[in-house]
């Protein structure tokens, strides 16, 4: 494909809808839906400046937090349940209950527990966010191939090293899986709770738009809400590609042989 | 997943015993916290409390009707997400233009968190059900039809071509050749998406307030019930249980004729 033809496919459709909205907005007086040039202007007076540094960069402060313990216990705790035979037993139906609760009835239990402040909005988005990672990786451990396991014990490789070298980069797809599914729960979570419990962050603001009828203010609001996952998405694009290339490419050979 | 060699009834029912063994530790865990004083009952009741308090729950008419609301609400966005991510799927898959040219588009809305949009739906429609609607079809409608256009690209071209030579048309190869090979991976999406949607449901509920266990949940945490929240929250997870089983169950029903079922893809 030329370059040229790449570029058209690329931007193609999205400049006809904007173009599309504009069109169609034009003379519209409608007090729902802004104009694009508006909601430009809206989104960088609103987002630029001190409320960027007051409720963006604690919102995503938060978040970050969250998604890194997340993350790091549920592979922690996965390699741990996961290779151990009786304790998998012991937790698996409990994990599946837990994996069941929608995370944001946690929300109003983890107020009562903790009270309203930061450890609380972090608490909430690790308890969302872990269950992909644990469960998924509970489940790669168990469906480790039982032939490399064989050879590994026959071979002395034990303790550290088998993780190392042998159960982790073995569970790393599946854990990547997981840790898609646990972005976008933990920036679900993120939001709900400063929309629930909150004076200030991202959540707040946003719904404190809405209730003074703000608009376009809203509306950027929203759009913020979705850069924040477009970058999660390709930050998360990149690590996977980073972490899992050996994977795509024997995929890759497997499929052409 | 891959299925152990047949166990033999020992091991498996010992599994199931260490199982149900876990979750008496749990509550007896629970049980024992507020008792010894460990966290405050006012905010973390015993467990028998709250057990008792989800029996009391299980015979009152008011809370099979926030069930059925929570449900109808789960089923009703999960119907409209999945025929519309159907329909929308088999058209763009069909084309490799449309697939090429909504490809970024459908990147950059895919990612939008779906409760950026509950402010825009207590705007549009209050706090009446189609509030959790909008939340619930814009968030499983993306699992379905991400699955669904994986599914497509994974068509096997000489099977395509195949039915193309022996004469068969547009249709009849969506029908024969497409859907066959995409149905795993709609399968797939669609057990992500039920699980989505009771998320966006309950918390519709409980953010904006639209009827249903959510709102309850929120009500009795504000009103100080704590054990009814506690007892709430219990049947929330269970609900969740209770569709990932059936999700499952339907999966294996479904593709019973599948020779492997596959895992999630991982892209």
């Amino acid at each position: 494909m030329s370059p040229l033809k790449r570029v058209a496919y690329f931007f193609g459709l999205p400049i006809l809808l904007i173009v599309l909205w504009w069109a169609l907005s034009f003379g519209s007086t409608n007090f729902f839906v802004p104009k694009p040039i508006e909601l430009a202007q809206t989104l960088w007076t609103t987002w630029i400046g001190d409320r960027f540094v007051e409720d963006v960069l604690p919102s995503l402060g938060r978040l970050a937090v969250g998604l890194f313990f997340a993350i790091g216990l549920g592979i922690v705790l996965g390699l741990l349940i996961g290779s151990t035979r009786w304790l998998r037993n012991l937790l698996e139906p409990l994990l599946e209950f837990f994996r069941a609760i929608p995370p944001p009835v946690l929300v109003p239990l983890l107020m009562l527990l903790i009270g309203v402040n930061d450890s609380m909005k972090v608490a909430v988005i690790i308890s969302g966010s872990i269950w992909p990672v644990l469960l998924n990786t509970v489940e790669g451990v168990r469906a480790v191939d039982s032939v490399l396991n064989d050879s590994c014990r026959s071979f002395g490789i034990r303790g550290f090293a088998r993780i190392r070298y042998f159960v982790l980069p073995a569970v790393t797809p599946q854990i990547m899986a997981g840790v898609r599914q646990s972005l976008s729960i933990g920036l679900i979570l993120m939001v709900i709770s400063e929309m629930f419990a909150s004076s200030s962050g991202l959540g707040f603001t946003i719904v404190q738009f809405q209730r003074n009828f703000a608009i376009p203010e809203m509306w950027s609001g929203i759009v913020v809400l979705g850069l924040i996952g477009l970058g999660l998405a390709i930050i998360f694009q990149f690590v996977e590609r980073r972490v899992l290339h050996w994977y795509h490419g024997l995929k890759e050979i497997t499929h052409d042989s | 997943m891959r299925k152990q060699p047949s166990a033999a009834a020992g091991p498996r029912a010992k599994a199931l015993g260490l199982g149900i063994g876990g979750i008496i530790l749990f509550f007896l865990i629970w049980e024992a916290t507020p008792r010894l004083g460990l966290v405050s009952d006012r905010y973390l009741p015993p467990a028998s409390e709250v057990l008792v308090r989800l029996g009391q729950y299980l015979t009152e008419a008011a809370f099979w009707k926030d069930v059925a609301d929570t449900m109808t609400s789960w089923a009703l966005g999960l119907a409209i997400a999945t025929v519309a991510a159907i329909i929308v799927g088999l058209i763009i898959g069909s084309s490799r233009f449309l697939r090429r040219a909504t490809h970024t588009t459908i990147e950059f809305l895919r990612p939008i968190p779906s409760v950026a949009l509950i402010p825009l739906a207590v705007l549009i429609f209050g706090t009446s059900i189609e509030s959790t609607l909008l939340l619930v079809v814009y968030a499983s409608f993306w699992q379905v039809l991400l699955q669904l256009l994986y599914g497509i690209a994974d068509v096997d071209a000489v099977a395509n071509d195949t039915a193309k030579s022996y004469g068969l048309g547009r249709l009849a190869r969506v029908r024969y050749v497409i859907w066959p090979t995409a149905l795993p991976y709609l399968m797939t999406g669609l057990r992500l998406a039920a699980a989505v949607a009771l998320i966006l449901a309950i918390t519709a509920e409980l953010i904006i307030g639209t009827p249903g266990l959510g709102k309850q949940i929120a009500l009795t945490q504000s009103g100080g019930a704590i054990s009814s929240m506690y007892a709430l929250v219990l049947a929330t997870g269970m609900i969740g249980v209770l569709i990932n089983l059936a999700a499952r169950i339907l999966e294996k029903r479904v593709l019973s004729w599948h020779p492997s079922v596959r895992g999630e893809v991982v892209l």
